[in-house]
């Protein structure tokens, strides 16, 4: 597993413009600023691909709700990364339905192509590999996503074409 | 993180695959996608098939009170698994002029194993699902609406979102709707990842921006729910089946049975594993899984056997093939020592080694656990310890009873939720009608000692 990159203390996150003001019109969707600290963790994360611990303040103090709130939100949700990924995440549906239909096999060839376990990233920073849950396409197993794009009944033989795909 | 590819093609799960007839009087929730062919994105195709009529009929002839009793007497149950009766739970509202403010929940967080209905209904109709939050919305008075959406859907949250916009450009959403005097907004809310956000009270927290756990009943969340207010959270499929109900009336609905069982209406049902046509049907709730594994699905692919099927998710008890004759609704199935949860089965074929399908599934439990109460944060990952050793064929002697242990210490009242209490389902099911094989996973050498640490 990557560790947490501790970033100086103290130092300031400078939170691009447009950043800042897509969290602050999310504000509006909901009657309690702390609601939009799912979006804003998500807004940070499309910037840097990863949740920067400095970015944890700042989204707190424009939500006015502590640090360690935003903090235990960001670490709680599977698809919020407090841990830098490569560019490209895979996520791997492990659940029964995929199961059944073997998505051990897929599973084990795409480790073996990618020379990394689950949890781990790249060497060359290309491509992070996750477990996931059930991604509600049961009927289609295995099924995986490679960051927003998912691919249904999966075999062995389509996974060197489908990570050509993300360079 | 930007994507240098194109988006792969979408595709939609094969649904009503061999069915004929199909209309708005027989198929409410599917009709519009089979007899148009595709998805119907733009509103005005979505207006052409009916679309809207139903808001229409509510706001100008309808009471709120008359719409919540039309969906009482409909016999509608949750679709999301409980089968808790709608009607009954939107009477549980405060209503009348000093009610304030309150909240309509459309649970979209599909992560039940096993389960893909409801991605269909958004992917292939958004415009249906909007229209059913905003005449659920009536029903019940509240100014604000949620459609908390699992982060994975993407197309399905681009399609509602857009789906939205639209309505609101056609008057159907926002202030004074249709000359009524009554207005409601509606967002989607996208989750970001955690099985657990499906548990109602766990997903009003999430979409409060904590993290979800879930919380003690009662209050239950039509008393105090989002930001204590009074809130309703129901499933994409119940809400979905309200526009008709309204349209054609609750005896209607309650025919769609065709008698084949006392609940009304039909159901999403699927199959999943190793058969020939997965997919999705919608069919008279009531209809057996024989029906629909040999008639719709096609059976086993060559050369295997079902061993063993879960009717309708990861949480319900394993039924075997002398169950396949069985009515697939809520009280046949529950008298039968299972539930019939999301109505979707899986599959167990000969394959499959029994041990090793029940280890994934509470593999499954134990990583989605919130953390939050103990017999479900510690007894899960150690389940999943005597599976998989037992899987490797070094269990102790004593596991299979701790085993016992657990399915009493994780079942139902010892934890603030459902999870533990029905991760234990299949595992209590399948120590009942699969002992020997576990008993084959106990290391001969140990089979002497007495291993129970509890006693």
């Amino acid at each position: 597993m990557n560790k947490i990159i501790l970033t100086q203390r103290g130092a300031p996150y400078e939170m691009a413009a447009e950043d800042r003001a897509e969290i602050e019109h999310s504000l509006h969707h909901y009657d309690d600023p702390r609601a939009a600290s799912i979006d804003a963790l998500k807004v940070i994360q499309r910037r840097h691909g990863w949740v920067p611990n400095n970015a944890i303040r700042e989204i707190a103090l424009i939500l006015q709700i502590p640090d360690s709130d935003v903090e235990g939100v960001a670490t709680f949700y599977n698809r919020i990364y407090r841990s830098p990924v490569g560019r490209h995440v895979i996520t791997v549906c492990d659940s029964i339905g995929c199961f059944l239909t073997g998505f051990e096999e897929v599973y084990a060839a795409l480790q073996q192509r990618l020379g990394i376990k689950p949890g781990q990233t790249t060497s060359d920073n290309r491509f992070t590999l996750i477990p996931t849950c059930c991604l509600g396409a049961c009927d289609r197993g295995p099924v995986l996503m490679i960051n927003d794009d998912t691919y249904f009944n999966l075999t062995v033989d389509q996974l060197d074409a489908l990570l050509e795909k993300y360079a | 993180m930007s994507s240098n590819v194109t988006r792969p093609a979408f595709s939609c799960s094969e649904v009503n695959r061999g069915l004929t007839n199909i209309g708005p009087e027989t198929h409410p929730l599917t009709w519009r996608y089979s007899t148009h062919g595709q998805s119907i994105l733009d509103i005005k195709t979505y207006e052409a098939m009916e679309g809207y009529a139903a808001l229409r009929k509510a706001l100008t002839e309808m009471k709120p009170a008359d719409v919540q009793a039309e969906i009482k007497a409909s016999g509608l149950r949750g679709r999301g698994g409980a089968g808790f009766p709608t009607g009954v739970k939107w009477s549980l509202i405060p209503m009348g002029p000093d009610a304030g403010a309150k909240y309509m929940v459309c649970n979209a967080d599909e992560m039940e194993p096993g389960t893909f209905k409801d991605r269909m209904l958004m992917e292939t109709n958004p415009h249906q699902l909007v229209e059913s939050m905003i005449v659920s919305a009536y029903a019940i008075q509240a100014k604000r609406a949620y459609i908390f959406l699992r982060g994975e859907y993407i197309e399905a949250a681009e399609r509602l979102n857009a789906a939205i916009q639209e309505a609101h450009a056609a008057g159907y959403l926002g202030e004074n709707i249709l000359g009524s005097g009554w207005g409601v907004d509606l967002m989607v809310h996208t989750g970001a990842g955690r099985y657990i956000c499906g548990e109602e009270t766990a997903l009003i927290n999430s979409l409060e921006g904590r993290r979800a756990n879930p919380r003690s009943k009662p209050p239950f969340p039509q008393i105090a729910g989002l930001w204590g207010r009074p809130t309703i959270v129901n499933n994409v499929e119940t809400v979905s089946n309200v526009p008709a109900i309204l349209l054609r009336g609750a005896d209607w609905f309650k025919g769609l049975s065709q008698g084949l069982s006392g609940d009304a209406g039909t159901k999403l049902y699927g199959v999943s594993g190793r058969v020939k046509h997965p997919g999705l049907w919608e069919l008279p709730i009531g209809i057996t899984c024989r029906e629909l594994l040999y008639n719709h699905a096609g059976g086993m692919r060559e050369g295997l056997e079902m061993v063993t099927w879960l009717p309708g998710g990861a949480s319900t008890d394993f039924l075997m093939p002398e169950h396949l004759d069985l009515a697939m609704d809520y009280d046949t199935i529950m008298k039968n020592g299972s539930r019939l949860g999301t109505g979707l089965i899986m599959v167990v074929d000969n394959r499959h080694n029994i041990v090793s399908v029940v280890r994934n599934l509470e593999q499954f439990f134990a990583r989605e656990s919130c953390g939050w109460c103990t017999p479900c944060r510690d007894g899960l990952p150690w389940t999943v310890k005597l599976l998989q050793s037992i899987e490797a064929g070094q269990g102790q002697a004593g596991d299979l009873e701790t085993l016992d242990q657990m399915t009493r210490f994780l079942g139902p009242g010892k934890t603030f939720c459902a999870l533990a209490p029905g991760a234990m389902e299949p595992l209590q099911s399948a120590l009942k009608f699969f002992r020997p094989e576990f008993e084959k996973g106990i290391a001969a050498a140990d089979s002497q000692q007495s291993g129970n640490s509890f006693r």
